[in-house]
C-alpha cells in the first residue's frame, strides 16, 4: 500500500494535495482497499461550498455506501467527470486518475492541520 | 464467534473476514466482481459450512415433514431435493430450506446458518405438540462441512476427483459417493443460478477436500468465492434471502414463493392463515427492480409513485454482469406489474427504476 509523502491525509481516509489556493481531494489507498470494488461515485456540482468535516459526496462499493468528507472548507472548482463513467479508477489509481474534486480553499492554512504520510500510516496501523 | 473448519484456509488465502450472523466468514478474496465473474464464466468454490443440517428420521418422518413444511414432500423420490419453507401459524416464515430425501424414513434439511438453533427448537416443539411417534430429530450441523462448487466448469472440476457419474445427476437431485476418497453427499443444487454442486462432507475432511478441489480447478479458472459475490450472484437470479425477502413478518405468498406453497395439501402449519391471505389478496408483492439511472438501490430505501410511498427495497446491489443497479423489493400489488415505473429514494434524490421479473441475468 502506498502513501505519497507530498500528500496530506485525514482520519476519514481522504487525501489532499495542495497547489497554492487549490486543493485536490481523493480517498487513500487504504480506503479504496477497505471498500473493495468501487461501483458508484456521487460528487458535488462545481460551485458547491464545502465545509470542513461535512460530507460532500458518496462512494459505493458493491456492498457498502460510504460518505466522503471535506478535509478543508472551500468552493468546488472542478470535479473528476471520468469517475462517473468509470468509478473503478478509484481502485486502480487512488492518488492520480482517481482524484475526486478540486476546491478553492477558504483558508489554505487549514491544510497544515492535516496529517502527513507518516502520521497517517501510524493511524491506519492502529485501525487495522 | 463461530468458525467453520476452513477458517484458517480463508485467512491463509488473505480473505477479508466478517461477522456473518455470529460466524467468522470470508466476504471476499480477490474482489467481489472478480469472484462473481469467475462463477458466471468458469467456477467458484464457496465455504458454506455455516449452513445448518437437521435430520428427520423414523417411520413417521414424512408425515411430520408434511405438517412442518409448505411444499409437498410426498412428491419426492429417493435422491431428490426440494426447495421448501417452514411457516408460523400466522403465515410468516420460520426459514426457507432445502429438503433431501434419502428414503421413506430418512430426510435431511439444509437450513440457514443463523436460523439453525431457532429452526431446530421449532421442529422439536412442533413434534412434541403433534404427539407423533417414531420421528427422530437430530441437529447434525457440527458434523458437516459444506462446500458449493458452482459455475459452468463445476462438473469438469469435480469429475476429476470422483467416479460418480455426474452427468447422470440431474438438477435438484443428489447421491452419496466418494470425492478424493472421502464419502459425502453430492447434490446438484446451488444458490448462484449456475450449474454446480453442493457437497456435504465430514468436517474433519474439509481442509483436504478444499485443497483437492482448488488444485483440480485451478487450470479451469476456479476461484474461492466469498459472501459478497454469493449475494450478488443470488440477487442477479432473484433468489430470496431469509431476513431480507423472507421473515416472520413476510409470508411466502408475498415473497414470490407461491410456487412452493401447496395450499391444496393436507393441513400444515400456517395453512389456514395463508388460505385466508390468498382469499383477501396479499397486501404487497415481491418484485424485481432495474434502475433506469445510475445509482444503486439498497436495502431499506423507500419506493414511491409520485408522493405515495408504495414499498421498500429488501435487497439491492450493482449487478456485476449488467453493470446497473438491481433490487428485490416489496411493493403494493397495484404497482407490481412488470414495466411499471417507480422512484427509489436514494439518499436525498429520487431515481427511476422499472419493475421487472427476475432473473435479471438469464
Amino acid at each position: 500500500m502506498e502513501f505519497p509523502e507530498e500528500l496530506k491525509y485525514t482520519e476519514e481516509h481522504e487525501w489532499v494535495m495542495v497547489e497554492e489556493e487549490l486543493a485536490v481531494i481523493g480517498i487513500s489507498d487504504f480506503a479504496q482497499d477497505a471498500l473493495g470494488d468501487v461501483v458508484f461515485v456521487e460528487l458535488p456540482e462545481v460551485g458547491t461550498v464545502l465545509e470542513a468535516g461535512k460530507a460532500f459526496g458518496v462512494v459505493e462499493s458493491v456492498k457498502a455506501v460510504s460518505d466522503i468528507y471535506a478535509p478543508i472548507s472551500g468552493t468546488v472548482e472542478e470535479i473528476n467527470e471520468d469517475l462517473i463513467e468509470a468509478p473503478e479508477i478509484i481502485n486502480t489509481s487512488p492518488y492520480e486518475d482517481g482524484w475526486m474534486i478540486k476546491i478553492r480553499m477558504d483558508d489554505a492554512s487549514e491544510a497544515d492541520k492535516l496529517m502527513d504520510a507518516e502520521a497517517y500510516q501510524a493511524l491506519i496501523a492502529e485501525e487495522s | 464467534m463461530k468458525k467453520t473448519p476452513l477458517n484458517q484456509v480463508h485467512r491463509e488465502l488473505g480473505a477479508r473476514m466478517v461477522d456473518f450472523g455470529g460466524w467468522d466468514m470470508p466476504v471476499q478474496y480477490s474482489g467481489v466482481i472478480d469472484e462473481h465473474q469467475a462463477v458466471r464464466e468458469a467456477a467458484g468454490l464457496f465455504d458454506v459450512s455455516h449452513m445448518g443440517e437437521i435430520e428427520v428420521s423414523g417411520s413417521n418422518a414424512l408425515a411430520f415433514i408434511q405438517h412442518l413444511t409448505i411444499n409437498d414432500a410426498s412428491t419426492l423420490i429417493d435422491g431428490q431435493v426440494q426447495y421448501s419453507a417452514m411457516c408460523y401459524p400466522t403465515g410468516g416464515v420460520v426459514d426457507d430450506v432445502t429438503l433431501y430425501r434419502f428414503n421413506a424414513s430418512r430426510y435431511l434439511f439444509c437450513v440457514n446458518a443463523s436460523n439453525t438453533d431457532k429452526d431446530f427448537a421449532w421442529m422439536e416443539q412442533l413434534l412434541a405438540d403433534s404427539a407423533m411417534t417414531d420421528v427422530v430429530l437430530t441437529n447434525r450441523s457440527d458434523e458437516f462441512a459444506q462446500m458449493a462448487l458452482q459455475g459452468p466448469k463445476a462438473e469438469t472440476i469435480l469429475s476429476a476427483l470422483t467416479d460418480v457419474a455426474l452427468a447422470d445427476l440431474v438438477y435438484y437431485h443428489f447421491c452419496e459417493g466418494e470425492v478424493a476418497g472421502v464419502k459425502m453427499i453430492i447434490s446438484r443444487t446451488g444458490y448462484t443460478g449456475e450449474d454446480g454442486f453442493e457437497l456435504y462432507l465430514p468436517a474433519s475432511a474439509a481442509v483436504e477436500i478444499w485443497q483437492q478441489l482448488m488444485t483440480s480447478g485451478a487450470p479451469h479458472g476456479l476461484l474461492p468465492i466469498g459472501l459478497g459475490a454469493r449475494d450478488t450472484l443470488r440477487l442477479e437470479k432473484g433468489y430470496a434471502l431469509y431476513g431480507h425477502e423472507l421473515s416472520q413478518e413476510i409470508s411466502p405468498l408475498e415473497a414470490g414463493l407461491a410456487w412452493i406453497t401447496k395450499l391444496d395439501k393436507d393441513d400444515f402449519v400456517g395453512k389456514a392463515a395463508l388460505v385466508a391471505l390468498k382469499a383477501v389478496g396479499v397486501p404487497r408483492r415481491r418484485v424485481g427492480l432495474v434502475m433506469q439511472e445510475r445509482g444503486i438501490p439498497r436495502e431499506g430505501y423507500p419506493l414511491f409513485v409520485g408522493d405515495r410511498e408504495v414499498g421498500v427495497v429488501t435487497s439491492g446491489t450493482m449487478s456485476p454482469t449488467l453493470k446497473i443497479g438491481v433490487a428485490l423489493a416489496l411493493v403494493e400489488p397495484d404497482v407490481a406489474k412488470a414495466e411499471t415505473e417507480l422512484e427509489v429514494a436514494v439518499r436525498n434524490r429520487r431515481m427511476v427504476a422499472k419493475v421487472a421479473r427476475p432473473p435479471f441475468v438469464k
